[in-house]
């Protein structure tokens, strides 16, 4: 049984035919074909799947797609301008060697987002704690945690 | 040269960050082709049975099914590095992950649900998990026939290992010090964040096309080629495209049965063709590293020089053959050439059993075999009354040396790497004025570091063409799967070309457009790509001056280009005698007897194929390395702390600092969980933590405080004099890490992961003994 729901996507009004028991993750590839938010696995283990809900940083493979009525959801394609101007945390992991295979990439930077919207300033272990859901086998996380470090410096005033 | 560097040496971002960072990279996962179809597979109930009946009727009736295939109604495809392994099994089952049907369907679940509906009779055989049962004589056979269907007597695979360098047996009666000991390493896998897929289709003339993440397309090519033939589709071809490929670390050398599937039943449905692993199955579908038992013993005089090494191994190589099956080729690296031993034997048997069948993984049986060979220097270190660095130091390898396996050092940078680790650690300091159940300890490397030649070719093939407007398209074979050889591939062109890497457009991943390379293995890509890159580079800008030299009426040889002009070399300053590249490059298409400039090249490294005693100079350098470590041991929970990590590496020559360093990063702590945490557990043949709860990754949480340091040798053939690094960082860790709980607390494990469980029941042991 199909039903519609609306919310709001990278800042745009949408409404979507969904059916229930489907994750937030499907709803974004399927149905909306932003496949920036990748399955790692599909079991709120990996994080490679990580979106911004409301300002919280969550698994969208695990958040069913009913209680995305009314709330507002960021996904790594919203992050960047249109006209390729990326978001500090992008410019932060493209310059300082954050990235390797990127898979877990899109996920890290919206968990990093969370924090960073909510804490200016945070310390090497609070950033450690945001992305400690998100796995990453290619970097070791060194270079991923002092992107994020330098992100937060150069958003300070 | 040095202060000359433009683009190489520098921190340049990857050239694919900006794609990845903002979600566009297109993955395995994202791709879509019109009317696609989703494959899924039906794997064996049993790690051991002979199939009685596969009843598909319930499933082929399912709506929205397009094709149920099993063994009995598709012709057999037989794959592996000995082909052992049908793809699809129709006399008996050998693993739990053995495939025995798959279905094609219009969506995922109802494929899955169509799997539900197949019905398969088995008659269970008794299963051999323990390779020390199955190389026994009287043991029940797990393949009755080879690939030719000539009857096999034992379970022991026809690739005997065996290097002899020296005589070890006098040496024994030479020497001073003798150790001897056993060693285990344990299934690792490799985890890669983007799970396995492809995506098959044929065209109308049974050509057909693959969307890969294949290290090696090329050999893929042929590997598929061999599939359509036996197919009856004699003389078609096959054309690989390579997507952005989730993380390799070894796992995508061989192609594997699910590509097989996918393109059996593209053939059946005439459609395209999805399969995408699940994480379990990623998890019990995929090869893992092989473990080994490795015996090892080894011998010294007072003053400390290695007499000998005596390694045997046995691994356990699963229910078929993949290319993992030739590792301890490449296990014979350290064993023959870790330090200098004057005499070696070496000998490894792998052994098919019921588990699941293993494959190469980061390092290439470099990791098992070092893990040996360091923890007993070590050992052997403390019955010689040596400090374990100083031990290594007098054994160091050196410039110039030729080894026992015959590999010739030319740069060779090991002895500043374990100085380097033993200062970042204090060492000295740490061994006098030792802290409770802290302890320090550490491990060098070899590893090829150019390339390999474990193929028939080494070779990497590139083409460049300049467009009329300075941009500069590079073809090339290389495969990226993360490491950035695309990235080092611009700098070096760039370097070479004068003008800068976003100049530089990387054409890739598709084996109709780009020349043939060997494949994304032995840390090679860099190596030769950028080999390969400097050469035709050069071909393309002798080319420009010649046409420079002639429009200006001056001597080619007196031009030069930078920062995209062409100016004279005498005069630099002359802006009569100055033209921006694009310019030129028009005047020399649009003239009357119009030119294209463009350039191949193909570079095959001198390296030498192993001979019939497996010796030869396999790679035409070596790469070294040392891991120091100071640990702390909780004596009460067995958890063990890393305090300080130092990573030296002999790279060459950095040629992207920034990228060199993610590739120790990424793979110091890839060592660290092999060293510590993870382990592919098996009961009875079943893989039982098929998730990332029990399969523990590290993740951000696990502070590691690596400290890389850069030794640059600047090797003579490699590119601007670099050398391979993708896989030497995590070689050395375990055996580092063990050596340092051994410094700690006095015990010493033997066998990989280090658990706390471990740590603890050591220590009981040891109060008992008193
Ligand atoms: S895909 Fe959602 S946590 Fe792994
Ligand atoms: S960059 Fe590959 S998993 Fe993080």
């Amino acid at each position: 049984m199909k039903k519609v729901i609306s919310f709001k996507l990278n800042g745009e009004d949408v409404e979507a035919e969904v059916e229930p028991h489907w994750s937030l993750l499907h709803l974004l590839r399927e149905t909306f074909e932003l496949t920036g938010a990748k399955e790692g696995c599909g079991k709120g283990e990996c994080g490679a799947c990580t979106v911004i809900v409301d300002g919280k940083a969550i698994n969208s493979c695990l958040f069913p797609v009913m209680e995305v009525e009314g709330c507002e959801v960021t996904t790594i394609e919203g992050l960047a301008t249109l006209n390729g101007n990326l978001h500090p945390i992008q410019e932060s992991f493209v310059a300082n060697g954050a990235v390797q295979c990127g898979f877990c990439t899109p996920g890290m930077i919206m968990s990093a987002k969370a924090l960073l919207d909510e804490n200016k300033n945070p310390s090497e272990d609070d950033i450690r704690t945001a992305i400690a859901g998100n796995l990453c086998r290619c970097t070791g996380y060194v270079q991923i945690i002092e992107a994020i470090k330098k992100a937060s410096e150069r958003r300070e005033p | 040269m040095e202060s000359q560097l433009k683009s190489v040496g520098k921190r340049v971002p990857k050239v694919d960050a900006r794609e990845k960072v903002t979600g566009r990279a297109i993955y395995i996962h994202d791709l879509k082709l019109p009317g696609m179809l989703y494959g899924k597979i039906l794997y064996s109930k049993y790690p051991h049975a002979r199939i009685l009946n596969i009843d598909t009727s319930k499933a082929e009736k399912l709506p929205g099914v397009r094709a149920v295939i099993t063994g009995f109604n598709t012709p057999e495809i037989r794959i592996g590095f000995m082909k052992d392994q049908p793809v699809l099994k129709k006399d008996k089952v050998r693993q739990y992950r053995d495939e025995v049907a798959a279905v094609a369907a219009i969506d995922p679940d109802i494929a899955e649900e169509a799997l539900d509906l197949i019905k398969v009779d088995y008659e269970p055989l008794p299963g051999l998990f323990d390779p020390e049962e199955a190389v026994k004589e009287d043991a029940i056979l797990i393949h009755e026939y080879d690939a030719k269907g000539k009857p096999l007597k034992n379970n022991i695979l026809k690739l005997p290992w065996r290097l002899i360098a020296g005589d070890v047996e006098q040496a024994k009666k030479e020497s001073d010090f003798i150790v001897e000991d056993s060693f285990r390493v344990t299934w690792v896998t490799h985890c890669c964040m983007g799970t396995s897929g492809c995506i098959a289709l044929f065209d109308l003339d049974n050509n057909l096309t693959i969307y890969s993440i294949t290290q090696i397309p090329f050999l893929a090519q042929n590997d598929f080629n061999a599939a359509l033939k036996a197919m009856g589709l004699k003389g078609k071809n096959t054309r690989v495209i390579n997507t952005v490929i989730g993380g390799g670390f070894g796992s995508k050398l061989d192609t594997h049965v699910y590509e097989y599937i996918a393109i059996l039943l593209a053939y059946r449905t005439r459609k395209p063709v999805k399969i995408l692993f699940t994480r379990e199955e990623e998890f019990f579908a995929q090869p893992p590293r092989q473990p080994a038992i490795i015996k090892i013993s080894q011998g010294c005089k007072k003053d400390g020089n290695l007499t000998f090494r005596e390694v045997d191994m046995l691994l356990d190589n699963g229910a078929y053959t993949s290319w993992g099956a030739t590792t301890p080729s490449v296990m014979m690296v350290p064993i023959s050439s870790l330090y200098k031993v004057p005499n070696i034997k070496y000998t490894a048997r792998s052994v098919y059993t019921n588990n699941i069948y293993a494959q190469a993984m980061r390092g290439y049986g470099n990791p098992q075999a070092t893990f040996a060979v360091e923890s007993s220097m070590d050992i052997l270190a403390e019955a010689a009354g040596i400090d374990p660095m100083e031990f290594r130091l007098i054994n160091v390898n050196l410039p110039g040396e030729i080894t026992p396996q015959n590999f010739k050092v030319t740069t060779c940078g090991l002895k500043e790497c374990i100085e380097s680790v033993g200062e970042g650690l204090n060492w000295k300091d740490a061994k006098k004025n030792k802290k409770k159940k802290r302890g320090v300890g550490m491990s060098s490397l070899i590893h090829v570091g150019g390339g390999a030649r474990v193929y028939k070719s080494d070779g990497h093939g590139m083409i460049m063409k300049v467009d009329d407007f300075g941009k500069i398209s590079v073809i090339t074979g290389a495969v990226e799967i993360g490491q950035g050889s695309e990235t080092v591939i611009s700098q070096v062109a760039a370097e070479v070309l004068g003008v800068f890497p976003e100049d530089i457009q990387i054409i890739k991943g598709d084996t109709s457009i780009c020349p043939w390379d060997v494949g994304t293995h032995a840390s090679r890509q860099a190596f030769v790509s950028c080999n390969a890159a400097i050469m035709v580079a050069n071909k393309i800008k002798k080319e420009i001056l010649d046409i420079a030299g002639k429009y200006f009426n001056v001597d080619p040889e007196n031009l030069d280009i930078k920062n995209r002009v062409i100016y004279l070399k005498d005069e630099p300053e002359n802006s009569e005698k100055q033209m921006p590249l694009d310019k030129l490059l028009r005047r020399a298409h649009f003239s009357k007897h119009g030119t294209m400039i463009m350039a191949e090249t193909f570079y095959d490294p001198p390296n030498e194929m192993l001979n019939q005693e497996f010796k030869g100079n396999l790679s035409c350098t070596y790469a070294y390395g040392t891991t120091g470590v100071e640990v702390e041991v909780d004596t009460e929970t067995g958890h063990v702390e890393i305090k300080k990590y130092f990573a030296a590496h002999d790279v060459g020559r950095a040629l992207n600092p920034m990228l060199l360093e993610g590739q120790i990063y990424g793979a110091a702590v890839m060592g660290t969980g092999y060293a510590l945490t993870e382990q592919l557990i098996l009961k009875q043949g079943k893989v039982m933590n098929d998730n990332f709860l029990d399969y523990k990754i590290l993740t951000a949480k696990d502070k590691i405080p690596i400290v890389p340091i850069l030794v640059e040798t600047i090797d003579e053939l490699g590119p601007l004099g670099a050398k391979g690094i993708g896989e030497p960082a995590c070689v050395p860790t375990a055996p580092a890490i063990a050596n340092a709980i051994h410094d700690a607390i006095g015990v010493r494990i033997k066998d990989l992961p280090i658990t706390p469980e471990k740590i603890l029941k050591a220590l009981k042991e040891k109060e008992k003994k008193g």
